[in-house]
């Protein structure tokens, strides 16, 4: 029988699967971040002046802000001025000529299993694959417009459906939020724009994947969903990028408006490059997601499996407005080697008769730090609001750290809001049980972490789950022996 | 004018004066207290551990800070600081954060305070009772301060009352407490604190408490009536084996604010704490519970239950909750609760069904929900007491009785 | 003594009353039969005043008192008295706080002054005996950790304390366990007088071994649409409800 601790092994690294480059010429604009560049990139993108002065807001509101650093992670000096703001895959050498979409862009998402011809996709699933600053294709985009479903990148919004995005844009996440959210405001580049409109079940799953592959460029993706009343989507987004010595920087900002009787699921299977194993490089992932559910019974679930990045800061939340809207957030957050996670969510109760329910898994393994923070706000007038939070931390060896940080703030006396979290580390008689039975040990620790992730993983969409529990026994792989 | 600028200026017209009445021990430690003071501040509602509780504004009026020392009664095991029996050096300032501007406020104006030391092996079978009574003619500060001794093998009961008294209305009072508890190997200490003051005070409380192997503390906070009320406890287990049991409960109504603040910081293998909290919310009463549980690397086996629970009676009432896990040890139990809620309507059914009218069912059930924090407490005069006090103070028979007490 | 008529009622948006005739006088003894979901729940629980319930149309006169009018207190104390299906546990109110706060709140309804200590605690022991009830359970907390069949017990006991003249059984769904039914009903009718009337709420028609009615309603999607005497049960039990329905 294994003594104590004996199956914590030191860290052996797995190789990141995804971290190879693709060598496309790509269009970079010069680093550093001034008024000049957001006009740049506005110029760039071809955008009317209404969007470039929300740019130059952001952008001024932004020089004066602080960095926030009350987040349980060590986020190392962001030098913004040694950053590019805008990097396009997709410009030719040459100007003047046809956009076709580069061969190695179409072999790199092959590579990394988003076929982007129609005829090889996933089945049931529409793409829109973006690298760097730029949306590279969007499948089934026709046969979306059938049903008047809008999904295309945000820039192709701006210029289509300029009305639309003005309607939605910075009414969910201001500029103001936060520090990054500024920032992205300012600069953002390419992301995802989907419009459902009313009465309508978007036939296929939607999904964004992005990718980061020029050097020392950030990527600033904004996506934009509203889902009109009575309709329904389910959104999925993947993230990878190469391996690199210096850290990137991600600072996405998703907003989400969900109107009276609609539904939406967002699901993310986030696996940036995390850094090596000794905490060099990897990507800081500094995200600001938000749905607000404005509808009456509205709903919106998060649903986030999140095993890459150096560092992660993000808070996928719900305003709940409506009166009967119902939220959810499922996560599991994996963190190994040097990573740190501080992740969770925001629950605002402000509709009467509103629910809320919160399960969080956090695995801590290596060296690593792992947080769950979240809030659940009732306010005044949210009368008979539930909320339901369970946080759950597992330790693989004893150089990590597991930590909750759950807030409340109640005003209102007809609410219920529980909350419970438990941390412990693996459970070594289910462990000895399994290698009685014959398993062995790091196999064992993965049947039993994902039986520990569970309730989560039960949440994605098929195709996304089987991909999410590949991915956690990866991301493990070296922690135990 | 910034609030913490008159207690500046107290200090330089006064700190002589105050260093002549106090002992050395305690003014070898005065001035560099006070410049950390002077150089932070009250703390703002920015700062993590002070953001449910508003203390520049608290501080701002303009109070008389009282230098009478305390009138002790001689028994065993209670002495003044300036009277000890022993070198507090090692003891005094030396578990109290320096960096918390209240505990600096207090180090810096305090000039004499409260020793209970129980030396090795010996027991002090009576409870030793503080009392704290809050009246007079005057808005007045004062600034305790409680050291708590026990011996390798030493066990005590010490309980604390902080009682409102008739005085005009116009009055009111600020009290800063500070308590370093120090807890030695197998001894034993049970600490009571209870808050039964009127809407006129405000208190500052700030606990120290070091744990070391095989002791076992357990303190419980008791707030029936205050005006506002802000606790801070920190506890350090630093031995092997330490055991903390640290319980409180709050009853608010009208505008009360009761704010408490609590660390239990693993350092050890093998030790074990509890917590329990609960509070019951009426009227326009602010409440604040931030309990954070924090193991230590090497603090394995550390088995850690931390639980709040809390109704809130009044739609106006408002509470906030904050339950904490920071930890750097896999091989731990730890879990943590936390729970805002209605009374349970099935229950509030099946007695009103046995005919018990709907506002006696709802006392019963406030009480039994106190009962859960009052029913660990070992010594059964004070748990007999407390239960009578609950009672009362939910049937709304508090004040006058209390006064009637007072009065004689 | 009670006297339903055309009482409709409603959990949230779902009708589930539509129209319930019953009347009951002094002495008597009546069971209703139905299938899951019928409403007979909804019946014992609409009459005692559950206020998760709402009334729609119609009256309930008991005694000659609008009972609607009356919350749920004020009809328990004007005689009324359910025992739970499944009775609640209530941590941290002792059975003998419990007791004494619905003893003395009857007592102050009938015009009495409350007990003094002593002699409620005498009557407790009594009616413990009376009911064979272990003292350790009267040292706990409501039902706190009772079994199931001590729950039963208690509230037979609860009724022997508060000597109500109506009594409502509603043992919808603990109709399985053979022994609890033998302790209500041997309870009850240890307890029973001859003004005593009681609705027996059940799934099968064991319970009605023990005690027998004199009227058997069967009540099918919120309506009575049977009333026969005891021998309705026996058919009920051993051809079950379809061929009432299929009467429909």
């Amino acid at each position: 029988m294994a003594e104590k601790n004996e199956y914590v092994k030191s860290v052996v690294k797995k190789e990141y699967e995804y971290g190879f480059t693709t060598d496309v010429h790509t269009e970079i604009i010069d680093k550093g971040l001034n008024e000049d560049v957001v006009r740049l990139i506005s110029a760039k993108k071809g955008e009317p002046d209404w969007l470039l002065q929300f740019r130059l807001e952001a952008y001024r509101y932004w020089i004066t802000q602080q960095q926030p650093s009350w987040a349980h992670v060590t986020l190392p000096p962001i030098d913004y001025q040694a950053i590019s703001y805008y990097a396009d895959p997709t410009a030719r050498k040459k100007d003047g000529e046809q956009k076709e979409i580069d061969p190695e862009l179409m072999k790199t998402f092959d590579k990394l299993g988003i076929p982007l011809e129609e005829r090889l996709a996933l089945s049931g699933t529409a793409v829109d694959a973006v690298m760097d600053s730029v949306s590279v294709k969007t499948t089934f985009k026709e046969k979306l417009s059938e049903k008047g479903i809008i999904f295309c990148s945000i820039s192709e919004a701006v210029r289509e459906y300029p009305e639309l995005v003005r309607q939605y844009l910075g009414t969910v996440v201001p500029y103001r939020d936060n520090y990054f959210a500024a920032l992205n405001s300012a600069v953002f580049s390419d992301g995802s724009f989907v419009y459902i409109p009313k009465n309508t079940r978007c036939p296929m799953e939607l999904s964004t994947y992005f990718r980061i592959n020029a050097m020392n460029t950030g990527q600033f993706e904004r996506t934009l969903i509203v889902c009109d009343e009575g309709s329904y989507v389910s959104y999925l987004e993947g993230c990878t990028a190469p391996m690199r010595d210096e850290n990137q920087l991600h600072a996405a900002i998703v907003e989400i408006v969900v109107l009276d009787n609609a539904e939406v699921k967002y699901s993310t299977v986030q696996n940036w490059y995390p850094g090596d194993s000794e905490g060099r490089g990897g990507v800081l992932n500094l995200v600001t997601k938000r749905g607000h559910l404005r509808g009456v019974n509205s709903k919106l679930s998060w649903t986030q499996v999140e095993t890459g990045s150096a560092i992660t800061w993000k808070y996928p939340s719900c305003v709940l407005s409506g009166d009967g809207s119902q939220a959810e957030f499922y996560s599991v957050a994996v963190t190994n080697n040097h990573q740190e996670a501080d992740t969770g969510t925001k629950m605002i109760h402000i509709g009467k008769n509103t629910k809320s329910t919160i399960i969080s898994k956090g695995i801590s393994a290596g060296r690593s730090q792992n947080s769950y923070r979240g809030l659940v706000r009732v306010t005044k007038n949210a009368d008979g609001a539930r909320n339901y939070s369970s946080c759950d931390s597992l330790l693989l060896g004893n150089q990590c750290g597991a930590h909750t940080f759950p807030y409340m703030d109640v005003q209102n006396n007809t609410a219920t809001v529980e909350h419970e979290a438990t941390t412990s580390k693996i459970n070594e008689d289910q462990l000895f049980y399994c290698n009685q039975r014959g398993i062995s040990t790091e196999e064992a620790v993965g049947l039993i972490v994902n039986g520990y992730a569970k309730d989560v993983l039960n949440k994605l969409p098929m195709e996304f789950a089987v991909e999410a529990q590949k991915l956690l026994s990866v991301s493990l792989e070296g922690t135990v022996g | 004018m910034k609030s913490e600028q008159q207690y500046i200026e107290l200090y330089n017209e006064v700190n002589q004066l105050i260093k002549q009445k106090s002992c050395e021990p305690m003014n070898a430690v005065r001035d560099a207290a006070f410049q950390v003071f002077r150089a932070q501040g009250f703390p703002t509602q920015k700062l993590e551990r002070y953001k449910y509780t508003d203390v520049p504004t608290a501080f701002a009026p303009n109070y008389g800070i009282s230098l009478n020392s305390a009138a002790i009664n001689p028994s065993q095991y209670i002495y003044s600081i300036s009277a000890a029996p022993i070198d507090i050096r090692p003891y005094y300032n030396k578990i109290a954060d320096a960096a918390d501007s209240i505990t600096a406020l207090n180090t810096a104006l305090v000039h004499d305070g409260i020793l209970v030391y129980v030396p090795k092996n010996e027991n002090s079978d009576v409870p030793i009772q503080i009392d704290n009574h809050l009246s007079g003619n005057i808005s007045t500060m004062l600034n305790r301060r409680l050291l708590i001794v026990l011996e390798q093998g030493a066990q005590a009961t010490v309980i604390i009352n902080d009682k409102g008294g008739v005085h005009p209305d116009d009055i009111s009072f600020l009290t800063t407490q500070v308590v370093e508890v120090f807890c030695q190997p197998n001894s034993h200490l049970d600490l009571y604190e209870v808050e039964e003051t009127d809407k006129s005070c405000s208190r500052f409380s700030n606990v120290y408490i070091r744990a070391e192997r095989d002791s076992s503390v357990r303190h419980n906070s008791i707030t029936l009536t205050n005006g506002l009320t802000r606790n801070l406890c920190d506890a350090y287990l630093v031995g092997e084996n330490a055991q903390l049991t640290l319980n409180g409960c709050v009853i608010g109504s009208e505008s009360q604010h009761i704010d408490n603040n609590t660390l239990i910081r693993h350092c050890a293998p093998q030790c074990q704490s509890d917590q329990l909290y609960k509070y019951v919310l009426d009227g326009h009463s602010v409440g604040a519970f931030a309990g954070k549980i924090l193991v230590d690397k090497d603090a394995q086996k550390t088995t850690s239950q931390e639980t709040n629970a809390n109704l809130c009676a009044s739609p106006t009432a408002r509470m906030y909750s904050q339950p904490m896990l920071e930890i750097y040890a896999d091989d731990v139990k730890c879990n943590h609760g936390s729970t805002v809620g209605v009374m349970d309507e099935a229950a509030l059914f099946y007695m009103r069904q046995r005919g018990i009218p709907e506002a006696e069912a709802r006392m019963l059930l406030k009480n039994a929900f106190m009962g859960g924090v009052i029913d660990q407490i070992p010594l059964r005069s004070l748990r007999d007491r407390l239960y009578v006090k609950i009672e009362k103070r939910f049937l709304g028979e508090y004040e006058k009785c209390e006064a009637c007490r007072l009065c004689k | 003594m009670l006297e339903i008529k055309n009482l409709h009622a409603r959990v949230g948006d779902k009708e589930i009353l539509k129209g319930i005739d019953l009347t009951i006088a002094d002495g008597e003894i009546h069971a209703i039969m139905g299938t899951n979901g019928a409403g007979k729940s909804t019946l014992s629980n609409v009459i005692v005043g559950n206020p998760a319930y709402e009334v729609t149309e119609g009256s309930i006169i008991f005694n000659g008192q609008d009972l609607l009018s009356m919350n749920t207190e004020e009809r328990a104390n004007a005689g009324i008295f359910m025992s739970f299906q499944a009775p609640i546990e209530i941590p941290g109110v002792s059975m003998t706080n419990f007791m004494r706060a619905a003893v003395n709140s009857r007592r102050k309804a009938q015009g009495k002054e409350p007990l003094k200590s002593t002699d409620f605690l005498k009557i407790m022991r009594e009616k413990r005996k009376l009911v064979e009830i272990d003292q350790k359970l009267m040292n706990r907390s409501v039902n706190e950790g009772f079994s199931g069949g001590e729950r039963k017990r208690n509230e037979i006991f609860q009724m022997a304390m508060l000597e109500p003249t109506f009594c409502i059984l509603d043992e919808t769904d603990s109709g399985l366990d053979v022994d609890a039914l033998r302790i209500v009903a041997e309870g009850f009718n240890k307890l029973r007088t001859n003004e005593t009337s009681a609705l027996v709420i059940t799934h099968y028609q064991r319970l009605l071994d023990y005690i027998r009615p004199q009227f058997v309603h069967v009540l099918i999607d919120g309506r009575i649409v049977m009333t026969e005497g005891p021998e309705l049960a026996l058919k009920i039990e051993t051809e079950g409800f379809d061929w009432i329905k299929n009467q429909q």
